[in-house]
This record gives structure tokens, sequence and C-alpha cells, in this order.
């Protein structure tokens, strides 16, 4: 089976400092794969490489290749729009839009140009489902989001990220805002979501990471030190620093 | 340890200084907006409010001039709530940090710090003269545009500016441009600190006096077109008494604007925190 992303050589500049050195790793279709790592050591910087959010920062340069399905993001050619659409970002604080619930999981649709009202309501619903949502809020769905339990507002933003058919979704530390309960739910999504989509999670619970994810990659220092089966890189990990890092010594 | 004044006491000194500040400036509003309420609400009746005006407004309403005021505010408002709103999204979105945005943000600064005296000069030379629109409606209502134009551009900008980045990147993320962001994300959710900006402005332009002391021309008939001359209520109520028409009046006009004034600020309020609880779920 092909990979859905390939990452080869990849350079991240932020001016003058060197984010990311020499990033390869292949990220397998329909599978979660956990990033992990001590802060600062360039995994969001990573994902937000994958949908060009780090586009929008002036001094953000790059070198390496990026293919998405065998293709390079970075083409001049590529519509941006058109890649956000097919690569989804969950953010680490909700940051549900301040509409009612229903517009939220709309906009996407909207913004895209789907303007047929039966549809959108017949997506909104499908969405919210699939994000375990569906049933808190059918009844409110007129109301605004920021009314929402944080839990709720995280699963929300998941809905919303779906609802516009991605391929991949990045989760940018989805559960680091929320409290056990809403852990475990949002937990339960990601392994409910992985038969339709790519993930990619960021996070700081290592738990977390053994607990959602097939395969794992550990950073350090804008740098992968290892990567490869969960199972093997926490059993087993071949590098001192991964052993070091996953049993506590230091991060 | 050998304090003078313990923390305690210190505490009650200073919350009891804050307090005394707070209840004055509350006594001052309340004793000058009392004060024209109580000389002018007499004269004030449905003849005062809906008549037309008798011997230059020595006797008689001041229905023309209720008509000039929102005529004239409302072609300043059309003017300044679009430029001064596009240059806040330009300044807070689009911009960066150069050296023209700052020289914007310098020039801005000017404007609305320039005695409006010299906006009624310029609004003379400029609208009456040189563009030759006359004392008329539409040059009174360019001239306050100019004085309320910086007032909206910079509330404008700091209500964009303060809507958190990450409905943005939220927006950014689902594959919205830019334009998308801006026009359905964050403008709605800068509509309060906006409206709060247009109506400064518009409370700067229903009172102001000087700036269209010259360009709005001095009629006792309510203007119909653009290029009529008007007198807003500021104006009557200057040469009521400077003339000495009629104290009483004067007094009576000034007791109409400032409830207009109240009427317009406390709808508006109320009509902004009504979308901002329905906005934020509260």
């Amino acid at each position: 089976m092909p990979y859905r992303l390939e990452v080869e050589n990849l350079n991240v500049y932020f001016g003058e400092s060197h984010i990311l050195n020499d990033i390869n790793i292949n990220i397998n279709n329909n599978m979660v794969t956990s990033l992990i790592g001590p802060s600062g050591c360039g995994k969001s910087t990573f994902i937000r490489t994958i949908n060009r959010m780090n586009d929008t920062i002036p001094t953000f340069k790059k070198d390496g290749t990026v293919l998405l399905d065998g293709k390079d993001i970075y083409d001049p050619k590529v519509d941006v729009v058109d890649l956000r659409k097919r690569v989804g970002m969950v953010f680490q604080k909700p940051n549900p839009f301040p509409k009612s619930i229903f517009d939220n999981v709309a906009y996407g649709l909207r913004i895209h140009g789907l303007n047929d009202k039966d549809i959108i309501a017949n997506k909104v619903e499908e969405s919210l489902k699939a994000a375990a949502l569906w049933d808190e809020v059918k009844d409110k769905l007129e109301m605004s989001a920021m009314g929402l339990s944080g839990g709720q507002q995280q699963r929300l933003c998941i809905a919303r990220t779906i609802a516009v058919e991605p391929e991949v979704i990045l989760m940018d530390e989805p559960c680091s805002a929320l409290d056990p309960i809403s852990t475990t739910k949002i937990e339960d999504l990601i392994h409910k979501l992985k038969n339709d989509y790519t993930i990619i999670i960021v996070t700081h619970n290592m738990q977390q990471a053994t607990r959602v994810s097939k395969y794992t990659a550990f950073f350090l220092h804008g740098e992968i030190v290892e990567s490869g089966l969960t199972d093997k890189l926490f059993m087993d990990p071949t590098d001192k620093r991964t052993e070091d890092y996953i049993t506590g010594r230091f991060g | 340890m050998n304090r003078i004044i313990s923390p305690k006491n210190s505490q009650k000194i200073m919350k009891t200084i804050f307090w005394g500040s707070g209840i004055f400036t509350m006594f001052l509003l309340i004793l000058v907006i009392g004060y024209i309420l109580v000389n002018g609400l007499p004269v004030v009746n449905l003849n005062f409010i809906f008549g037309d005006p008798i011997d230059n407004g020595a006797s008689g309403g001041i229905f023309p001039f209720i008509i000039s005021t929102f005529y004239v505010t409302f072609v300043a408002l059309v003017v300044a709530t679009p430029l001064g709103v596009g240059g806040a999204v330009y300044l807070a979105e689009y911009a960066g940090e150069n050296k023209l945005v700052k020289a914007i943000r310098f020039g801005s600064e000017i404007l609305a710090s320039i005695p409006s005296i010299v906006f009624g000069l310029f609004g003379f030379a400029f609208f009456v003269v040189y563009l030759n629109f006359g004392f008329s409606v539409l040059s009174g209502g360019l001239t306050l545009a100019l004085m309320a134009m910086p007032t909206i551009l910079r509330t404008a900008e700091v209500s964009i500016e303060s809507v958190p980045k990450s409905y943005s990147e939220g927006s950014m993320a689902l594959g919205a441009s830019k334009w998308q962001t801006i026009y359905q994300v964050i403008l709605p959710a800068a509509v309060p600190g906006i409206i709060t900006g247009v109506i400064l402005g518009m409370a700067r332009a229903v009172e102001e006096t000087a700036a269209i002391l010259y360009t709005v021309g001095a009629a006792l008939q309510a203007p119909v077109s653009i290029f009529d001359p008007a007198r807003p209520l500021p104006l009557h109520l200057y040469t009521l008494a400077t003339e000495g028409i009629s104290m009483p009046n004067a007094y009576g006009t000034a007791a109409v604007l400032v409830i207009l004034i109240l009427i317009i600020t406390i709808v508006t309020n109320t009509l902004v925190d009504r979308y901002t609880k329905k906005m934020m779920g509260r």
C-alpha cells in the first residue's frame, strides 16, 4: 500500500533558527500516528508544515519535500485552499467560531461553495454523529457553540473538520485542555475515525500515544530520533534517548 | 515593623478615594444633564418637537432641525463607516508593520485631535467653495465624516485586532481564504466593537457645531435634497444662545439633543449586548 504522506529531508527555518532538521517519515494510510517529544522540539511546527499553516509566518522557510498521495504539496501549482480541505486540523485549545453549533459545522461546507440547505443539514448531522456529539446537541443546534463545555467544543471542532471530508486530520495536543472524561471521549472518537482518516496526533501524554496510535515518532531538538510501531517504540526502543524520554528521565 | 499606615488602613483609604472619584464622575454627569433637563424640559412638548420655528426660533418648534441633525449625521456615517472599517481591516489584517501603516496610524491620530473649527474651515474651502457643493447637507455631512472617520477607524482596528487569533486559524485550517475568514469570522466577532466606534463617531457628528458652522448653512426649513442647506440642533442652539433669540428655547433644544443622544446610546448598547449574548451563548 502506498503511503499517504511521505516527508523527505525536510528542514524548516523561522528566520535564522533551524526548527526542523532533516525530517524523514512516511505516514500510513488510515492509521493513527503519534508524535511525541518534549515541548519545543518541533512537533507542532512539523504538523503545521503538512497543511501549510506555517505559510502565514513571514520568516518561514523550508527545503525538502512533503508528498501527499505522491504529489508535492509545496508545488507552486498547488492551491492551498484545496490542500487544507484535504488536510484538516484540530487545535490544542478548542476554537469554535462564535456562531451557532450548526453554523460552525456548516462553515467549511459553505466556504467551499455548497449552498443546498438540505445537503448542508444532512452533512452537519452526519458530521456531528461521526464526532459523537449529535445526541448532546441535536436539540440546540441554533445555540452558540461558545456555550458548550470544553470537551464538547473540541468534538465540535472535530465535526467541523470532518464535515469537509479531509483525507488527513492533524491533531495538535487535542486533549491537553480537557478533563479526563472528555479526553476519553476524544480518544474513543479517534479509534472510530481511524478507519476513514489518516490521523497524525501530537501528544505529551505517552499513555495516550500507546492507547490511540499504531505508529509513533519521537522528536527531539527538531529531529526524529526514532519512529516505528508504537508497541515496539515503547517496549523496546533502539535509541538510548528514546528510552530515557519514555521512562521519564527527562522532558 | 513600624509602619505609619497599616496595609489594612491604606486599603480602606484607597478604596474610599476610588469610590469617591467614581461617585464624583456620576455626580457631574447627573448635574450637567439634570441642569439642562430642568431648564429645558418646561418648553419641550409635542408642538416644540414637531412644529416649525417662528421668528428664527424665538417661538414655535424645532422639527426641521431634528430632521437636519438626522440627515447630516446619516450622510456623515454613510461615508465614514465604510472608509473607517475598510481602513481598519487593511491595518489590522493586511498591512503588517511598515512605514505606510505607521503613517496611516499617525495620520488618523492627528486627524482625531485637530480642533473641529479647523475641519469647519477646511470643509468650507474644499466642499462648499472648491467642489461647489454650497452650504448644504452634503458639505456638512462630508465635513463631519472627516471628523468621525478616525474615531471609527481606530476603534474598529482595535476590535478587529482583539478577535482571538484562534478563530482565524480555525477558519484558515478549513481552507477558507483570507477574505472569507475576515468577512465570515473576524468581522462578525468584531461587530460589537465596530458598532461602538460608529456610535462614538456618530456622537461626535451629532453634537458637533464648529465643523458645520461654515458648511451646512442655516436654513429654517427641513432639507430635502442633499444640496439643500440645513440647520442641525447644535447649530440652532448656538444661534439661539449667541444671538439672544430665546434662552428658554435654547435650553429646550439642548434637552432634546441630550435626550436624542441618550436614546441612541441606550438602544445601540442594548442591541450590541443582545448580539454579543447570542454570539457567545451566554
